[in-house]
Formats: structure tokens, C-alpha cells, sequence
């Protein structure tokens, strides 16, 4: 975003990018079939959430480790690729609301933002205006109304989702994600409702960096990208001051070095953080932006737990193509009271189901479920083969249900990353070690989250196959810190120099020419995915910059 | 019969098991043209993933007779009916072929399984599995498909048939005519419009004015 903003103001930028240029309409595995796959579809090391997905690489990268003590279990997912992982996320576009920039002082864990609702709302409208976004105005007080295009209309599984939550009071409304319903400008295609935006989009209908902003930054004339260029350090003058990036192109594997009037940070929070801690010098001995000490800490991943099953009223369903959008189109918002509930935060719950295209996986594990029914009105043994086998698997497709929970952990001191003192990468940049663990807050969270899950699934007919027994033994099923992919708080804003790395413009205390627009400027995480709000705040600080260099501040 | 006579016969069994491939030879070339597909249209593939690929391709983990009982079974598991072809005619053997080099977690266990398998034969019928009768290869494969009434001892059996059944079944329903006779409509350009009138019917579910007026429309074709 970042990019966009100052290459179209007429400002000439930088864009380096760790690994190779990535360009959906020509990239995307969009519209193969499982056989057009070895692996039908299969994980790799390359593709861990299977061999279509639009992601290049995950949670592991050959040669470039990273580090735990105490086995501790952070899951660091990292892309390289133009566009990282704005390629495949789930395009769920949420903004914060008003009581989500000022937690603390509603429930005294954590820190306020040194922003509010209102200083961020215009950008909001404005990201969504210009990635398109698709959603309905429901008045709610924290999950705010926005410019928002047509949703689709709910999938079979999803109207029976919304039958039996409703009846239990929870509500369940359309999503909101980037994806284009309606032509909005003559450089995105439409979305023809395929399900696959996992894979990113040929014809640009759904939000990724790499399509809708890298792209026509390109197109300014004013933007140079260098792609498999891997950022070693920030480099800064004898005041203090940075001058710009030293890098290793991945190709020659020679060392370079860029420079500019200002360095802007947009590498994942980690990964952020990772290079200020790595700038070190006399100046700024504790690592760049880090006189406060707190670059690597609070970093904090939403939760998540899930569960699913089949809904036997769905057996042998009639067949036809319910793809739809890539993702659920719809979802259910936070929607208690925390101060009633053992837990300080909420989180909202996305659901699946139905017609998935078959992929590695399906048919799999059938001795599980065709024991358990009858089958065409016939009671069988669990397991068998042959025709019955064939008949058994065409029955159960297209029953299945599943639900998750993403919520609001508490971003803590305790809980961070910090630079490994003895292990480097194969370029010989110092690795991350993680040293994460998630509170009785997000556990409380997760239990709470697999009771409200088996009601609704009891509520509809549903079974629960798998996800539903979980205890203390594994936190009620709470998925690893990082798993979730929603990193965040490592260089986190705040008007104190003395505890916060960043300004309220996503700036630098320390070192004004230094700025970071990714989820490392995070405060709090909210219930909501991150995405949006850093497109906003990404924006915001790119204004401000150019704000600042007409007024020869920067 | 005499553990000890049983493999020596196995060691036999090798030579007429190579006749079986030839007659099985025409098999994997069906699956040519797939795996031709996947290779050329690389443009979605990262440079150390093509790398990877063809390397998995020229690998072979099992043996010419592993093979030609994977054949067998594999045709046991999905056999032809009245809607579609069989695991052989959808390339599941050289499906199967792939993926243990690519999960090398199934090696062992198959590789395993196979000679258990065998083993057992040899102690019931005195011949491996792919040289007994149809009705003893039932027989044998009755034992170890159905995990709640099989017998204790047949455990090892149980495990390996679950697995064999699951990348069966798995590789038969995502090839091309696995994925048409589970009645897939999907993968291709089309404007959602919501659930046909006669399913919302079935299931008693209608949509709101609501959604009808907030959701985008398509005119019904």
C-alpha cells in the first residue's frame, strides 16, 4: 500500500521483495483440476495449504530456519513472493471498531492505541473503495458499516447455519471480504465464483497486493522493484539517521545497497522486527526504533480452535455447483458481553462446508463414517470396499459442516521474539528464536469457543466428526500461537518513546526517517482480521509522509 | 504350512509376479497424458518446486510384484460399476506410485503391509496374493476391511487395507473420472445465484427479503 500511495503522489520508490515477482494472471494455479496435480492437490514444504494455493512457501523456507526456547511452539508462516501472502489469504476484511483501539480502558489488560476509530474511519472507507469489498451495513456498534459491494447469497450449509445459531442468538450475517461482486474500474475482472481465491485471481476479482497495488505502482513509471532481494539490515549515518537498506540478491548472491530519504518496513511483523533488531549500531546499540526495548515483544496471533462434522439431513444431496466465492459468505461477529464471561476478549466465528472441489484428502477415512449411518437406508459395517465403497463415499458428499474461531488474545511483555545469538540464515542474517505462550485469557476463549461450536452443531442435526473432545490437555483444542497467521505487535505504536517503537504515524521514535506499516505497528489485534487494518494504517502513514516531506520534515 | 517354505516360495514368486506387470504394462501409459499436463503448464510453479517434481518423478519406490499387487487391490477397492470405471482405468496404481516418494510416510507401512499380506496368503492359500484365486483374494481382503469385526490378530492387516482403501479412494476420486462420477459441477466460471429453488424447498430454507434485496442478483437462465 505503502508503495502505491507514494509512487502515485509522483515520489520514486523502492519495492524489494525476498523472493521472486508474482503476478496472478500469468502465476495463479486458479481453474486446474486435482489430476492437473501430482500430489491431487496435496501439501508441500513449498505450499502448505496444498499444491494450488497462491502462496509460495510457509511454515518452514530451506535455509532460513528459525528458532524456539524452551519449546515453546510458535508456527512462523512466511512468504516470499510479490505480493506475499496477500496472494492467498482468506480475504476477510474486517475493520476494527471503536472500542478496539481503547481495550485497556475498558478492561485494563494491555495498552489503548494512541489512535481512535475516527482517525482511522477515512482510511478505511478509502481501502475499501479502492480494493472493493463486499459486505451489508448492520449498525452494529464495534463491527462498523463500510462501503461495502453486494454479498452473495448464502451456500445450503450456510442457510442452515444461520437457521440454528439465530435460534440460539448468535448472529450470523454476510461476510466481508475483498472480492469483487461488481466491476469497479477497468483493471480488475469480476468475480466468476469459483471458490479459488486461495490461488489468487487470473482476473484480479479479489485483493492482492500484488495485482491491485504493486501492479499499478509499476505502471507509474516511478516505482523500481527488485525481486529475490533479501534485506540484511537498515543502514543509518553517524546522527542516527537512516540512509537505506544493504540487501543479498539471491541470484548473484552479491551484497547491495539502496538508498533513500526514507526506509519503510512493511516484511510481516516478525520479520520487521527481525531487521531492526538487526540494525544495530553505536547510535542505536539496542537495535534500530529500540531504545524502549520493546522491538520482538507483545507479539500476539489471533486464536483459533475449530471443530466439524456432517449434517445427516445433507446426505445424497442433490448436485450442482455451489463454489461461490472463495471463502464463507457468511459469518457471525462477536456478540457477548465480555464482562459476564470468564475471558477479556471476543471472536468471531467463520464456517465451511458443502461441495469442496475433490482434492488429496477425499474419500479418506470412510471406515469413520460409514459404520455410523445407513446408507441409502441400509445399515452397513464400517470400512468395506468395492461398489458399496463407491456408493458410500457419493452419499457423505457434500454434508460436511465445519466452524472456526478467531479471537482477540492479550498481547504480553512475556510473549515475544528476540535475535537467536548463535544461529544465522544461509545468507548470515541472524534468525529469530520465538519464546510465545498464550495466557488463561485465550484458553478461557477457546473453551468457550468449542462449547458455542457443538451447540450450533447440535442445534442443526449436525454430527461432529472431528475437533469436538478437546480439554485442558490441549487448551480446548487452541490452535498453536502463529498458526493463525496473524502476527502482530513486535514494533507496536504508542505516544510513550519510553514503551512503544512507533508514533502514532506508524513512525520511528527513535529514528524519524523510519517507518513501519505492517502488523508489527499493532497496539492491540481485535477479533478481526488484521489485513484491513493495515492497508488503513499503511495508507494513513504514507500520507503523513508525504505530508512531511513538503513540509521538509523528513 | 511351514513358515520357512512360505517364503522361500515368496523368493519364487518374484519371476511369474514380472509376467503379471507385463500384462499389466498398458496401465500407467493412461496415466501419461495427466502427468504430461501437470509438467508442461509450469507457470504457476516456484523454480525449486519444478526442481522437486521432476525429481519425484523419476523415482519408483516399489518393486515390479509390490506393483502388480497394488493393481490387484487397488480394483478390489473401486471396481468398475454402473457410473464409473475402475481405480486401474483412473491411474490410481501410478498415483499411488507418486505420493509415497512425495509422503514418504507411507513407505514402510505399505511396503509392510504388502508383504503381511502376502505372508498371510502364503499361510492360507500356499501362494502370495496376486497369484491366488479371486475368491481367496476376497476371502483374505473380507478378514482385514472392516476394523470393528475384524479379528485381533488381523490388526496389522486392518491398518494397512484402511490406508490402502484411503489413497485408493482418494486417488480414484480426484482423477477425472472419479471427480465426474462423485457429480463435482464446480471449477469453472459461472454466477452464483444462490440455492436452487427446488433444494431450498427440500430442506424446508428460504432466504429473507433481506438477503434478496442485499445480495446480488443474477437473471435465472
Amino acid at each position: 500500500m505503502a508503495a502505491y500511495i507514494l509512487s502515485k503522489a509522483g515520489l520514486k520508490v523502492c519495492l524489494l521483495e525476498a523472493g521472486p515477482d508474482y503476478d496472478p494472471a500469468k502465476n495463479s494455479s486458479q481453474l486446474k483440476n486435482a489430476w492437473e496435480s501430482p500430489r491431487r492437490g496435496a501439501s508441500t514444504k513449498f505450499r502448505p495449504f496444498g499444491d494450488f494455493d497462491g502462496c509460495f512457501w510457509g511454515w518452514e523456507i530451506d535455509g532460513e530456519p528459525y528458532t524456539h526456547a524452551n519449546n515453546t511452539k510458535w508456527e512462523w508462516w512466511r512468504a516470499r513472493m510479490v505480493g506475499g501472502r496477500t496472494n492467498h489469504w482468506g480475504r476477510i476484511s474486517l475493520r476494527f471498531g471503536p472500542r478496539d483501539f481503547k481495550r485497556k480502558s475498558i478492561d485494563g489488560l494491555g495498552e489503548d492505541w494512541p489512535i481512535s476509530y475516527d482517525d482511522i474511519k477515512p482510511f478505511y472507507d478509502r481501502v475499501e473503495a479502492l480494493i472493493g469489498v463486499f459486505g451489508t451495513n448492520e449498525g452494529l456498534p464495534n463491527d462498523p458499516d463500510g462501503v461495502f459491494l453486494p454479498p452473495p447469497k448464502p451456500r445450503l450449509h450456510e442457510l442452515m447455519i444461520k437457521k440454528s445459531a439465530q435460534s440460539l442468538n448468535i448472529p450470523v450475517i454476510p461476510s466481508r471480504l475483498s472480492i469483487l461482486t461488481k466491476k469497479i474500474n477497468d483493471d480488475r475482472g469480476v468475480c466468476f465464483y469459483c471458490a479459488q481465491c486461495n490461488r489468487s485471481c487470473k482476473v484480479y476479482g479479489d485483493f492482492s497486493s500484488s495485482s491491485v497495488l504493486v501492479k499499478p505502482a509499476l505502471a507509474t513509471g516511478n516505482m523500481d522493484l527488485y525481486t529475490n532481494a533479501m534485506v540484511r539490515e537498515v543502514m543509518t549515518n553517524a546522527e542516527g539517521k537512516a540512509t537505506g537498506v544493504s540487501y543479498i540478491h539471491k541470484d548473484d548472491l552479491q551484497e547491495y545497497q539502496v538508498e533513500g530519504r526514507v526506509v519503510i518496513l512493511a516484511a510481516s511483523a516478525c520479520e520487521s522486527a527481525r531487521l531492526l533488531l538487526n540494525s544495530k549500531s553505536s547510535i542505536h546499540s539496542n537495535g534500530l526504533a529500540n531504545s524502549s526495548d520493546v522491538v520482538g515483544k507483545y507479539l500476539h496471533d489471533s486464536t483459533g480452535m475449530a471443530l466439524g462434522g456432517v449434517i445427516p439431513e445433507f446426505f445424497n444431496r442433490k448436485r450442482y455447483n455451489e463454489d461461490g466465492v472463495g471463502g464463507m459468505h457468511v459469518y457471525t461477529p462477536w456478540w457477548l458481553d465480555n464482562k459476564k464471561l470468564d475471558f477479556p476478549r471476543g471472536y468471531h466465528i467463520e464456517y465451511w462446508g458443502g461441495f469442496d472441489q475433490p482434492a488429496y484428502g477425499m474419500g479418506m477415512n470412510i471406515e469413520n463414517l460409514n459404520g455410523k449411518f445407513q446408507v441409502n437406508g441400509k445399515t452397513k459395517e464400517a470400512g468395506g470396499y468395492g461398489k458399496s465403497l463407491k456408493e458410500d463415499i457419493r452419499f457423505f458428499y457434500g454434508s460436511s459442516v465445519g466452524m472456526a474461531g478467531r479471537g482477540e488474545g492479550i498481547a504480553r511483555r512475556d510473549s515475544y521474539c528476540e535475535i537467536d545469538p548463535e544461529v544465522v540464515d544461509k545468507y548470515g542474517i541472524p534468525v529469530l528464536r520465538f519464546n510465545t505462550s498464550w495466557s488463561d485469557y485465550e484458553i478461557k476463549q477457546a473453551k468457550h469457543m468449542q462449547e458455542t461450536f457443538k451447540e450450533i452443531m447440535h442445534q442443526m442435526g449436525a454430527v461432529i466428526t472431528w475437533g469436538g473432545d478437546n480439554g485442558p490437555e490441549n487448551n480446548y483444542g487452541l490452535s498453536n500461537p502463529g498458526n493463525i497467521i496473524h502476527e502482530a505487535g513486535t514494533v507496536r505504536m504508542g505516544n510513550d518513546p519510553k514503551n512503544f517503537a512507533l508514533n502514532k504515524w506508524s513512525q520511528a521514535h527513535d529514528c524519524k526517517n523510519v517507518f513501519c506499516v505492517d502488523g508489527g505497528q499493532f497496539t492491540s489485534q481485535a477479533d478481526k482480521n488484521i489485513t484491513l487494518t493495515i492497508l488503513a494504517l499503511s495508507m494513513r502513514a504514507s500520507e503523513y509522509i508525504i505530508d512531511q516531506m513538503k513540509k521538509q520534515e523528513l | 504350512m511351514d513358515r520357512r517354505k512360505s517364503l522361500k516360495t515368496i523368493a519364487i514368486g518374484t519371476v511369474s509376479a514380472s509376467l503379471i506387470m507385463d500384462a499389466c504394462k498398458t496401465e500407467p501409459k493412461k496415466d501419461a497424458p495427466q502427468k504430461e499436463a501437470a509438467n508442461t503448464d509450469s507457470a504457476d510453479r516456484m523454480a525449486e518446486e519444478i526442481a522437486y517434481n521432476k525429481e519425484l518423478a523419476s523415482m519408483h519406490f516399489f518393486t515390479e510384484d509390490e506393483m502388480a499387487t497394488i493393481h490387484i487391490l487397488s480394483d478390489i477397492i473401486i471396481p468398475k460399476d454402473e457410473i464409473s470405471g475402475s481405480a486401474t482405468e483412473a491411474g490410481v496404481p501410478a498415483f499411488i506410485d507418486f505420493i509415497v516418494n512425495d509422503m514418504p510416510e507411507h513407505q514402510i507401512p505399505l511396503r509392510g503391509g504388502l508383504r503381511w499380506l502376502d505372508i498371510e496368503c502364503l499361510n492360507k492359500y500356499n501362494a502370495a496374493f496376486k497369484e491366488c484365486t479371486p475368491a481367496q483374494q476376497i476371502e483374505i481382503v473380507d478378514m482385514i476391511a472392516y476394523p470393528k469385526k475384524a479379528k485381533p490378530e488381523m490388526e496389522q492387516g486392518v491398518a494397512f487395507f484402511n490406508r490402502m482403501r484411503n489413497l485408493t479412494a482418494t486417488g480414484f476420486f480426484t482423477s477425472k473420472i472419479g471427480v465426474q462420477d462423485i457429480g463435482y459441477a464446480g471449477n469453472k466460471p459461472n454466477q452464483w445465484n444462490g440455492v436452487p429453488d427446488d433444494v431450498l424447498k427440500q430442506y424446508n430454507l428460504a432466504y429473507t427479503e433481506k438477503e434478496l434485496k442485499e445480495c446480488i442478483q443474477f437473471d435465472k437462465a
